[in-house]
């Protein structure tokens, strides 16, 4: 997606605090019979020290791909075209394996939807803290179990669980566990896709607490990923909204709440039904995501749009609307090109 | 619809069964836990009992393993019972269909299914799909006759262009798209009673309502009775005119839908509804004081299953299961904090 160049550095980071990490214009392609899947087409955005920034949208529109690149863990088909990953104020993108293996769980480490089935079903949970302790850091055996004790402790499983393997442990304790290994080198930052998403609510309740309650205790930020917009506005700083592999609403949490801009946030908001107040007809959104091997000229969103128009054809900057508001859709002058300004001139 | 197709029994039957087309009573299932020499079993369903209403829509809400499916898996009969009763618009089904349902009820009472990618033969087309139900029990005869009908069924819920979406593969449709195929396979055979196991589970949150909005117009137009199964309470209270509520095999409260969640009598109700995400409140950071995990079904101690977890438990919750108590003409609990209960549970709606 084309920036608008002269808003391009005004997210709202505040002088001083500078971005944690910061990717740039980040595409990654899928190689398939059909063509390129562009996945992800052109994402920019920062996370700041200390901050849960949520990225929320359906199913395939590039989150997890998005995680995936910002910690090289892609495999084939997929290829990184273009973009940059600046943590530290190096690209991630540039460095070789060896860095990689230091930056990984020590920079940035990541907890996944099915992870708590990834655990080493041979091996004690302690064992498995341990180990992740020990493959990054020189540390006697002895340190190293204390170390996993006070990390069990601090996710909420008792202490002598430690000699538990995973088929003792229910699914939230497991996915408690996993988070206990990502703490395990105290990262600056952590990458949670759909951490919640397999548990049942009241378990998922527990864990989004837990998780809430370390982020303020150990300070670390998150990259927090779902599809679901409600679980999101709860526990993040701010979001941002993707559609069809490209950011379309990133704004403070609260007030993409509030006052969402992008028709497909509004169409996001009026998906899940309340449990209070009268009961109106919902519409969801009508009609399917668009094809990644043939994306739509134009925004991507307009064929399922309620408030489509002339420039609708011409692709929107992802613009400044309102002060640390950033929407990409022609509703806003800001996200105009000239050539979406003619389409309305001409009507 | 004819109500009287199957009707026989007594006058108070043939009464009740003008409101309610499925009452289930004390509803047990029991699985072996295997091996031949182990006495111990699963208590999927202890003492289950609901109705449904014609023409209405009643949720299920519970967390996985609370017996959900099993229930609707034993009225479907695809499960039998190890006790109890379930009355098809009065009659006594598994007394006078005991070995295998009658044609007629299986072609009444259709279940849809949470997968809708595990749920289409992936070698056939979408027409294929549904001709098959309307072959086998012979719902239209004529290939021209079984065509229009295909499309008919198609166009009813929400795929149109039909005849465009009947030559397609299960992989060409999205998620929402084939869970609507399942629906229309399911209307194939004109039925009375739909089963749906958490039928929007799997799909993205902006394509749910879609599918729960077809539900409601299948109840309004068709009128069809609905029982709903799901985990999300929310959704429940969208469009189910009643919710029932099940904790590890036991049915422990049902109500009118709003009135369930403005006013939940009973302890896990309440966990369930605050566990909700709730953007409006934030996330609160001070962990939830009820902590745990739904009990053993295996041969269970006597008693509430939720006391070890409930944050008011008293001695006699340790001993016995309280029967049902009526709240008001729509709302029943099974608590003891609101006395042990002579009741039946049935929420009788305001019509
Ligand atoms: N291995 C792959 N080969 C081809 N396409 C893929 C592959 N993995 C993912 N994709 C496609 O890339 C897009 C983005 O996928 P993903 O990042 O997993 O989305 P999300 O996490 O938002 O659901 C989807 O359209 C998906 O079909
Ligand atoms: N065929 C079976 N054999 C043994 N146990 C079973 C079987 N089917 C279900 N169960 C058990 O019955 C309980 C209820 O399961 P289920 O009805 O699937 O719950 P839900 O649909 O609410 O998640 C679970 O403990 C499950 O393991
Ligand atoms: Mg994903
Ligand atoms: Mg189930």
């Amino acid at each position: 997606m084309a920036i608008a160049t002269e808003t391009s550095n005004s997210q709202g980071t505040p002088a001083g605090a500078a971005p944690l990490i910061r990717i740039e214009d980040l595409k990654v392609q899928y190689l398939s019979p059909r063509g390129p899947v562009r996945a992800v087409d052109g994402v920019t955005f920062d996370i700041r020290p200390g901050e849960v920034m949520g990225l929320a949208g359906e199913s395939g529109c590039g989150k997890s791909t998005v995680a995936q690149a910002i910690l090289r863990i892609l495999q084939p088909p997929a290829v990184i075209t273009n973009g940059r990953v600046l943590f530290d104020g190096n690209d991630i993108l540039d460095m070789s394996d060896d860095q990689l293996n230091e930056f990984r769980w020590r920079d940035v480490s990541m907890v996944f939807q099915s992870a708590m089935n990834s655990l080493n079903p041979v091996m004690t949970i302690g064992d498995q803290i341990t180990d992740a302790i020990q493959a990054h850091q020189r540390m006697p055996g002895r340190k190293a179990l204390e170390r996993a004790e006070e990390l069990l402790r601090i996710v909420g499983i008792e202490a002598a669980r430690i000699d538990s393997y995973p088929h003792q442990l229910s699914g939230g304790m497991r996915q408690r566990a996993v988070i206990a290994i990502a703490l395990a080198l105290n990262p600056p930052l952590m990458i949670m896709d759909e951490p919640t998403t397999a548990l049942d609510v009241v378990v998922q309740k527990e864990i989004m607490s837990t998780i809430s309650r370390l982020k303020q205790e150990l300070g670390f930020s998150i990259l927090f990923i779902t599809h679901d917009l409600s679980l999101l506005v709860e526990i993040s700083d701010r979001i941002a909204i993707m559609y069809a592999g490209q950011i379309v609403e990133l704004a403070n949490a609260r007030e993409l709440f509030e006052q969402p801009l992008h028709p497909y946030t509004n169409g996001l908001m009026s998906s899940f039904p309340p449990l209070t107040g009268d009961r109106v007809k919902l519409s969801g959104i009508p009609g399917s995501p668009p094809d990644l091997v043939h994306p739509p000229a134009g925004c991507r969103f307009a064929a399922r749009c309620p408030r489509r128009f002339e420039p609708c054809g011409s692709e929107p900057l992802f613009a400044e609307a309102k002060p640390g508001h950033r929407v990409a859709c022609h509703l806003y002058p800001e996200s105009r090109t000239p050539q979406a300004q003619e389409a309305i001139r001409e009507h | 619809m004819s109500i009287d197709r199957h009707q026989g029994g007594t006058a108070t039957v043939a009464q009740r069964s003008t409101d309610f087309v499925m009452e289930v009573q004390h509803l047990t299932k029991r699985f072996p836990v295997g091996g031949v020499l182990d006495k111990r079993a699963v208590h999927a369903l202890q003492d289950v009992s609901f109705s449904l209403p014609r023409a209405k829509i009643v949720a299920l809400v519970g967390e996985s393993g609370s017996g959900k499916s099993t229930t609707a898996r034993a009225l479907a009969r695809l499960i039998e019972p190890t006790g109890g009763r379930i009355l098809y618009n009065g009659r006594d089904i598994l007394r006078e269909e005991p070995r295998s349902a009658s044609l007629s009820y299986r072609e009444d009472v259709q279940m849809v299914f949470q997968d809708p990618f595990g749920s289409l033969n992936p070698a056939h087309t979408i027409r294929h799909a549904i001709e098959r139900p309307l072959r086998i029990h012979r719902k239209a005869k004529g290939r021209s006759a079984i065509r229009e009908r295909v499309e008919t069924l198609l166009e009813t819920v929400g795929l149109t262009p039909p005849g465009e979406t009947a030559s397609k593969y299960p992989y060409q449709l999205s998620g929402g798209q084939r869970q609507r195929v399942a629906f229309a396979r399911a209307l194939a055979v004109d039925p009375k009673v739909m089963l749906a196991d958490e039928p929007v589970s799997m799909l993205d949150v902006s394509i749910r309502i879609g599918v729960l909005n077809l539900m409601e117009r299948l109840k309004e137009e068709n009128g069809i009775s609905f029982l709903y199964i799901t985990h999300d309470i929310a959704s429940a209270r969208y469009i189910a005119d009643e919710t029932n509520v099940m904790y590890a095999g036991r049915m422990v409260e049902g109500a009118e839908s709003r009135e369930l969640i403005d006013e939940p009598a009973h302890p896990y109700t309440q966990l369930l509804l605050s566990a909700v995400p709730n953007p409006h409140a934030g996330l609160r950071t001070d962990e939830a004081t009820t902590r745990g995990e739904i009990p053993s079904l295996i041969d269970p101690p006597p008693g509430c299953p939720f006391a070890p977890r409930c944050p008011h438990v008293m001695p006699e919750c340790q001993e016995a299961m309280p029967g049902v108590t009526r709240l008001n003409a729509h709302h029943w609990v099974r608590c003891h904090l609101h006395g042990s209960g002579q009741g039946e549970p049935t929420a009788n709606l305001p019509v």
